[in-house]
């Protein structure tokens, strides 16, 4: 086995500094791994290097009380054979651990006999933020200072916000993949999160507002146009927004989603639905759908992996491969699926470069990146004004689907109701529940102000979690249930 | 279940780790001192697991885990700093320590902070019995998946698609130690066997799921039993219809009951409470549900899924009752949260163990003629919880329940109200109590909710 191809990128030779280096691993022990693998007539051995390190600071009742700082070290070794997989992972990077769990992965196949000869192959990456370690961007007593004029800021802006927390996070990740059919890429992925949570309180009453905000960049991006204390503002303004809520309706309505954040409708009704390993199964309520129309004409709706900076961003997945644009769906016609290898070679397709995974001691699988429908034509007025009865929802807590139902629910944290043509009273407590395929179809008017998310999203798939971007501009829906507790 | 065991096992017994791992918490803590923590408290855990996963007649998944780490928090005054990893070689230790130090330079003093209180410690520490290793070896985990999934799948016509069943069967070994002279250690089990599959008729498809866990590879449920049950559930789901919305009782399943408890308890957490992130603060010995039900727990069953001797600061843990008659009888407390509060640690840090819901049962027939007509959950989503005030609006299928029996299912539907109401309007507890989780409870029957559909 040996190394050809273009010379190595920064970013390969950044993770072996970093993941090989300290253990004494040569190139031609890793060789020897994968040729052990390539002997047991499997269809694809991989190994999974990472380093991991994370700090956390947070401050409530005025003072920064907690922080703490962790680091993770492994390798995930993987054998797949037609649509089987063994998988074992050691929180050593040494050799002896290695072999071991090397042959705990190959267990699934019976040995094959000779060894065959596989040749890595670095290829260009394109790295789509910096490789520079965001945890020293700010000292500690900088990060301190920070957290602190954040509470003030959200302190100052009204007399009835009684508790501020804030909770400033880093964390840098190095990853280095090698398997038997020539990956050999490597990423270094900085992400950083900043979240202020309020309660404010007046006659008796309490209410909570959030904001937040982050991406794959260094810690000076919260300095920089004042964006952390424009998250403290916002906090106790969702806040105070919610201390004058009236009950929620219910019932079949017509409902306006803001632009930004509240994509997260197409991250439940659409993107989970549209995974490959769902598909390939017949699992999903999308299954069989291809070339179908599966929402509205206005609809177009992408999965974007290669954006600068965006906190669900990658240069490469966690299996190597390139990330890219993906058409999911395309003027309401289903065009892609989202794949990571294991479901393209069981489709015959090529990944699309969204297989993703927690760790290494995790599996990867299909997972979304940035999730967002393209802009529309619609002034975000013209579209309020369309309405005479229905519901403006612009933040949401989070959603959940079933995929195979369809069925999917999220839950609005900051919604107002639209009466003839003009946004009235907030409602609290509004969740909204629809059938994706069937919600999809009813998107009469698409806005031309497509915003992408402040960077916080978090997706949980069979129980492990990655972070993602949603995105869309204002859009209205004709007709979806919402479930509040005002008859 | 017949359990099948073999010497191949990749699940060798580690209970030999035990005293490795105090010897760790000893070790890291020594560091700590050393390296001038004026006090400190520690974890060590190692994890070892086998995972079989079969779809469709075939293995489809093997995994093996491994995973071991310790945490180390240390104080410098009233300052704290944390810090941790997955490394446990001694120049790591070192490492963690003064990463852990350097943060308590410049974090800010607390005066609740600290360790628990040395008179506050557990002395005995109960055994549980909650550690029976399971040698199993990946070819007979995957023949009682296959075995699970083949019932599943053979039940009804309808049911032509699986998820898989997973066969997993886990070993834990933790040890817990602090600078006031405690050490507690336990072993532990944990092994499950869970299947989902997919029912489909000319409307579509649903899937449902069942599980059975245990910490004696003996308690399990039988893997035909498991498959049936799935099976039974996926097809019950099909053929639904819609239903008038309005204001009506609402059932809860087992299964949605424990996460409508599990809603309450955060509630009177401490670390809601202080924060005042809590719709029940300053609600000790107020009346917050009807006067029948008492919510209880039980820390030291034999061989439970939620049983522990200690708590996360190595307090003794207790039976007790957080809601007692309707009132609230004890808040859910860490050593932490309690100073905050000025109350004493209720043995909680790290949360409950073994939760029941206590009352007058009544069996799910009687349950469903009580309640006449309404809607019956078995499966909710979403977040539409706040903990700050109570409302509570969330996604949910399941059942319409009509003169007192299930008619037929239904779904795209939310049900909505507050906490407070919900809990002061229980009308009536179930028998059909789930004993596998952490939190046990039979159908629990609230009186009225909003329920809205399209």
């Amino acid at each position: 086995m040996s190394t050809t191809g273009e010379s190595l990128s920064d970013l390969v030779l950044a993770a072996q500094e970093q993941l090989w280096v300290p253990a004494e691993l040569r190139q031609s022990d890793i060789e020897k791994l994968l040729g052990g693998l390539l002997s047991s007539n499997i269809d694809l051995g991989e190994l999974y290097f990472q380093a991991s390190r994370n700090e956390f600071w947070s401050l409530e009742d005025g003072i920064v009380r907690d922080a703490g700082f962790s680091t993770d070290r492994g390798v995930g070794v993987r054998a797949v054979s037609g649509e089987k997989t063994g998988f074992a992972y050691a929180d050593d990077i040494m050799l002896p651990a290695l072999t071991q769990a090397t042959q705990a992965a190959k267990s699934i196949t019976r040995q094959g006999q000779d060894k065959s000869v596989c040749v890595l192959r670095a290829r260009g990456q394109i790295a789509r933020y910096s490789a520079e370690d965001p945890i020293r961007s700010l000292d500690e007593a900088q990060k301190v200072d920070l957290l602190m004029r954040v509470e003030q800021e959200a302190r100052r802006q009204d007399p009835r916000v009684e508790e501020v927390t804030v909770r400033l996070s880093a964390s840098h990740d190095t990853c280095l993949i090698v398997a038997t059919d020539g990956t050999l890429a490597g990423d270094v992925r900085p992400l950083v999160r900043l979240d202020v949570s309020v309660i404010v309180a007046q006659k008796g009453r309490k209410e909570r507002g959030s904001s937040g905000g982050g991406g794959r960049f260094s810690l000076d991006w919260f300095e920089q146009e004042q964006r952390c204390m424009e998250f403290a503002r916002e906090a106790v303004r969702i806040a105070l927004v919610n201390l004058e809520a009236v009950d929620a309706p219910a019932g079949n309505m017509p409902v306006v989603l803001g632009a930004g954040w509240p994509g997260v409708l197409l991250h439940e009704a659409v993107g989970h639905g549209l995974e490959g390993d769902f598909n390939r199964k017949g699992s999903s309520a999308f299954s069989g759908k291809m070339g179908e129309q599966v929402a509205s004409s206005l609809c177009t709706v992408v999965d974007n992996g290669t954006m600068e900076n965006r906190r669900g961003s990658l240069s490469v997945d966690d299996e190597g491969e390139p990330t890219q644009c993906t058409t999911l769906i395309e003027n309401g016609i289903l065009t892609g699926y989202l794949f990571d290898k294991l479901n393209a070679r069981l489709m015959n397709v090529a990944s699309t470069g969204n297989g993703r995974r927690e760790s290494y001691a995790h599996l990867p699988m299909p997972r979304m990146t940035n999730t967002y429908m393209l802009a529309g034509e619609s002034d975000q007025e013209e579209i309020i004004a369309s309405v005479d009865k229905g519901l403006y929802a612009v933040n949401f807590g989070g959603g959940q689907v079933d995929i195979t139902s369809g069925q999917f629910v999220f839950s609005a944290t900051e919604a107002y109701l639209i009466e003839n043509g003009k946004v009235t009273a907030p409602v609290k407590g509004a969740t909204i529940i629809g059938n994706g395929p069937e919600v999809m179809t009813r998107i009469s008017m698409v806005g031309n102000d497509l915003k992408l998310d402040q960077g916080v999203g978090v997706c949980g798939k069979d129980g492990q979690s990655v972070p993602v971007g949603v995105g869309q501009p204002t859009l209205k829906i004709d007709e979806v249930v919402v479930g509040g507790t005002a008859a | 279940m017949n359990i099948p065991a073999k010497n191949d096992s990749p699940l060798a017994d580690i209970s030999a780790s035990q005293s490795l791992v105090r010897d760790q918490v000893e070790f890291i803590l020594e560091t700590a001192k050393r390296l001038g923590a004026s006090a400190a408290e520690v974890s060590v855990s190692q994890d070892v697991g086998l995972s079989v996963t079969a779809r469709m007649g075939e293995l489809e998944t093997v995994e093996f885990n491994q995973d071991r780490g310790f945490g180390v928090t240390v104080y410098v005054d009233d300052r704290k700093g944390v810090s941790s990893t997955s490394d446990i070689s001694s120049e790591a230790v070192t490492d963690t320590v003064k990463a852990a130090l350097n943060i308590a330079k410049y974090t800010q003093g607390d005066p609740c902070s600290g360790l628990a209180d040395a008179d506050k410690l557990a002395t005995d520490i109960p055994e549980l019995d909650v550690f029976h290793p399971w040698e199993i070896n990946a070819k007979d985990a995957t023949k009682l998946a296959l075995d699970c999934e083949s019932q599943a799948m053979g039940m009804d016509k309808r049911i032509n698609n699986s998820d898989g069943a997973t066969l997993a069967s886990h070993q834990s070994c933790r040890a817990y130690g602090n600078s006031n002279g405690f050490l507690g250690s336990y072993l532990s089990s944990r092994h499950s066997l869970a299947i989902a599959v997919i029912a489909t008729d000319a409307a579509g498809m649903q899937k449902d799921y069942w599980y059975t866990v245990s910490r004696r590879a003996e308690d399990l449920e039988n893997a035909q039993d498991v498959g049936q049950e799935a099976a039974r559930r996926a097809v019950a789901r099909l053929g639904s219809r819609s239903f008038a919305p309005g204001r009506m009782p609402v059932l809860f399943s087992p299964q949605m009951s424990t996460g409508l408890i599990g809603s309450l308890l955060s509630a009177l957490a401490g670390g809601a409470l202080y924060r005042n992130m809590s719709f029940l603060t300053e609600s000790m010995g107020t009346k917050v549900a009807q006067q029948d039900l008492s919510i209880v727990e039980y820390p030291l069953l034999q061989r439970a899924m939620g049983s522990a001797g200690f708590d996360g600061d190595g307090v003794a843990t207790s039976s007790k009752a957080f809601i007692k008659n309707g009132i609230v009888n004890s808040y859910i407390l860490s050593t932490y949260s309690a100073r905050r509060l000025s109350l004493e640690s209720t043995g909680n840090a790290g949360g409950v163990h073994n939760v029941s819901i206590e009352g007058a049962l009544s069996s799910l027939s009687k349950l469903l003629k009580q309640m006449g007509t309404g809607v019956m959950v078995t499966q909710l989503m979403g977040q539409g919880v706040n903990a700050v005030t109570g409302d509570y609006s969330r996604g949910a299928s399941g059942f319409w329940i009509e003169n007192g029996e299930i008619a037929y299912p239904i779904e795209n539907f939310t049900i909505a109200s507050n906490l407070k109401d919900m809990f002061l309007g229980v009308a009536g507890l179930g028998t059909d109590v789930d004993l596998r989780g952490n939190i046990r409870s039979g159908s629990i029957l609230v009186d009225e909710m909003t329920v809205a559909t399209g």
